[in-house]
């Protein structure tokens, strides 16, 4: 069975694989840091979509070389404490001006999905079985305090009146 | 005139000089509520495990302690209007066991709630405009700043507009809630410190630089704990547009870089340490290349909206008196430590003092809560705020209505004339409330006022601050006390190791190890080992502190070791 994710707000299959588990050669891969770094010239070769995924230790700066070929950047997330990846993302959109899929992975539930998103993650997979009331998460909050990434969440910054959209 | 109009009178509107929530704001919290009210909901229903309902709860203030949950409010840079202190006074009565207990980080701590209760707790918060996010966990707490804030002759500007700036950025930062480990915000606009911003994760001082122009010092890497150290300076004049852009900066090296593999080097002190001032410096200002022209830029009008919410009340036009001349001891002495010098002619700040020799130091009942709201309201324009030092204050009181305000007070057990004497302990709840401590805390500090319970004594040594901790986490801040008191651990007793020469003000230090720690029935008679040899070699006018400076720990250690133990 495909695996079930959350991307842009909607329940999916997942269409991408992981090297270690694609024995048919999948189409869209995702590589380690080490697959990618040691057979970079060759992958791209391939023509096909590429993912990497970063673990929470791993620099964003790695990535950066070659970061237009990648479709997809996934952040592992190793715990229930494990918060590097929330600046990962940040960095990786915000600086590196990354406009791929975005996933988290992992350690990922329901209750940290708004700040994900807010830092740039567009897919999750999650480890709860209700997909729907994770997708409900990514509304808990209507407004928020701090300009970050999601484009349209109307933030505040200590001033009064009507809130302006992040990207407007 | 009614009973009960008397509330209003020359107090304009309730908590006029406080910022008031937006539609935003109350939004948020309320989206809070709910959100909170879930997570309860499925770990009672048994969807959520233990360990994945911890991390939730801790971010909204709830740990579980020795006997139940404690929930920790916060009170944004100490201020509270009186409506809101009343509402803590009734939440104790109801859901508690009738007190609270007021932190050195200026929250509000309940000993006695019900798990199931405290989305209940929460909801009646954010009627007040109050919350308990971010009072614990791995992200950023509480602000807190100067209790005198607004009212201190020697500030150079009042610092409550940027606490609240920061407040706003801090609060559900999307990036920051997964920290390594906490991180403690203290911000100060006088040369003196009363925040203890030397021992925060980062403490931001108001400064002018020699144009004259208003910006902040940074410090970071200060804290307690384990591992104590004092903040080292980032910068020395950060424009005043960009504190947000650098605070950002900041944490987000500080998140990325930060060890996680080891709770007791998690703090952002290691890191700094690790990396040395320079290196770290420089990642942060790479760093902040990145985000100094981000949104986070504070723009003039942002900066003079919020400075509304913190005008001076309405004060009546008065000069200085001496409202002490010719009344009693009792008043005088009270007069003399529990007041403090205010910037308008006329009038006074007033402490109110929670060290009550039998009660535990901090300790406020629901009734004392309720009675000091009135009082506020009738005197000090309908705000009461919170110290770094566990007590709470009248920031705006007439100097003529000083004795009026003290007769109640000392009806209502709430004017101990103590402020800044040995007796104003610090302390944290320990052995008697906290899962952590290796030690009772509260009984201590009762042995220290029976042995201490002469006030000619107290006050003819001064200027004296004992900080108690009940274990390493040190949340009594025991390193930086003139007098410092660790409880240990020492084959399941509990023992107390004593430190000299802390201090936490603007000439910050740690203090240094006397000697092998003592039992505790021997704290109090070591305590008064201490203070003789400070008494036989001070120097007129000279603090415990600065005898301690001058003469180092020996003579005392000498003392201390050669008397024999206490029976």
């Amino acid at each position: 069975m495909p695996r079930r994710l959350l991307r842009d707000g909607r329940i999916v299959d997942d269409d991408w694989s992981y090297l270690a588990e694609s024995a048919d050669g999948a189409a869209a891969l995702i590589l380690t840091v080490a697959e990618w770094q040691t057979e970079r010239a060759a992958w791209m070769a391939r023509g096909a979509r590429l993912g990497v995924v970063l673990q929470p230790a791993d620099k964003v700066e790695l990535l950066a070389p070659e970061i237009s070929r990648l479709d997809l950047i996934a952040a592992q997330f190793s715990g229930p404490s494990e918060g590097r990846g929330y600046s990962q993302a940040r960095v990786l959109r915000e600086q590196w001006q990354f406009g791929g899929e975005l996933r988290a992975t992992g350690f990922v539930r329901r209750d940290q999905l708004f700040f994900m998103a807010r830092c740039g993650f567009n897919s999750f997979e999650l480890a709860d079985t209700d997909l729907e009331a994770a997708a409900a998460a990514l509304s808990t909050f209507s407004q928020a305090y701090q300009p970050s990434n999601d484009g349209g969440l109307p933030f505040k910054l200590q001033h009064g009146g009507p809130n302006i959209p992040a990207n407007a | 005139m009614l009973s009960g109009d008397w509330r209003m009178e020359g107090c304009g509107t309730y908590g006029d000089a406080m910022y008031r929530y937006d539609l935003t704001d109350k939004t948020l919290v309320s989206e809070r509520v709910a959100q909170f009210r879930d997570q309860t909901r499925r770990f009672l229903a048994g969807e959520l495990s233990e360990d994945e309902f911890r991390h939730l709860r801790l971010r909204n203030g709830l740990y579980i302690q020795r006997h139940a949950p404690m929930l920790r409010v916060a009170i944004p840079y100490g201020l509270l209007s009186s409506r809101q202190l009343r509402a803590l006074g009734s939440i104790a009565r109801r859901y508690d066991r009738g007190y609270g207990h007021f932190t050195t980080r200026q929250n509000i701590q309940y000993n006695w709630p019900k798990l199931e209760e405290v989305p209940d707790i929460l909801a009646e918060l954010a009627d007040v405009e109050m919350h308990a996010i971010q009072t614990s966990g791995n992200c950023i707490r509480n602000t807190t700043s100067d209790h005198l804030a607004g009212v201190t002759p020697d500030e150079l500007e009042d610092p409550r507009p940027w606490c609240e700036l920061i407040r706003q950025w801090s609060t559900f930062h999307p990036e920051f809630t997964y920290l390594p480990r906490k991180f403690k915000i203290a911000v100060t606009g006088a040369p003196q410190d009363r925040a203890a911003s030397q021992v925060h994760d980062v403490g931001v001082h108001l400064v002018r630089n020699l144009n004259g122009e208003l910006g902040f010092e940074i410090l970071a890497g200060g804290g307690l704990g384990r591992t104590p150290i004092i903040g080292q300076v980032v910068r020395d004049f950060l424009p005043r547009e960009h504190l947000l852009s650098y605070l950002e900066a900041i944490l987000r090296v500080y998140n990325l870089e930060g060890r996680r593999d080891n709770i007791h080097k998690a703090r952002i002190k290691i890191l700094l340490r690790s990396l040395g001032i320079e290196e770290f410096r420089r990642r942060v200002e790479d760093e902040w290349e990145f985000t100094r022209d981000s949104g986070l830029r504070v723009d003039d009008a942002q900066i003079a909206r919020l400075r509304g919410f913190f005008n001076p009340p309405a004060y009546r036009n008065l000069v200085n008196t001496e409202p002490a001349a010719g009344k009693s001891t009792a008043f005088r002495a009270w007069y003399r430590y529990n007041t403090t010098a205010h910037k308008v002619p006329g009038y006074r700040a007033v402490y109110i003092s929670l060290k009550k020799p039998d009660v535990a130091p901090g300790d406020v009942t629901d009734s004392q809560m309720e009675l000091l709201a009135d009082l506020a309201e009738r005197y000090s324009f309908a705000e009461v705020r919170v110290t770094h030092t566990q007590n709470l204050l009248f920031a705006d009181v007439e100097q003529e209505q000083t004795f009026d305000l003290w007769q109640t007070l000392e009806k209502a057990g709430l004017a101990t004339p103590n402020i800044g004497t040995l007796t104003d302990m610090i302390c944290c709840p320990g052995l008697d409330f906290c899962s952590l401590a290796n030690a009772g805390s509260i009984d201590v500090a009762k042995l220290i006022n029976d042995r201490f319970d002469d006030y000619d004594y107290l006050y003819d040594l001064g200027e004296l601050e004992i900080k108690m901790s009940g274990c390493m986490n040190a949340c009594g801040h025991h390193h930086v006390g003139h007098i410092g008191i660790l409880g240990v651990d020492k084959s399941g007793e509990e023992w107390y190791q004593i430190t000299i020469g802390g201090a936490a003000g603007a000439d910050a230090s740690l203090g240094s190890v006397i000697g092998p720690s003592v039992a505790k029935t021997e704290v109090a008679e070591t305590i008064a080992n201490l203070l003789e040899v400070y008494v036989e070699q001070r120097r007129p006018d000279e603090r415990f502190l600065d005898t301690v400076r001058r003469l180092g720990v020996k003579p005392f250690k000498e003392r201390v070791y050669a008397a024999p133990a206490a029976a």
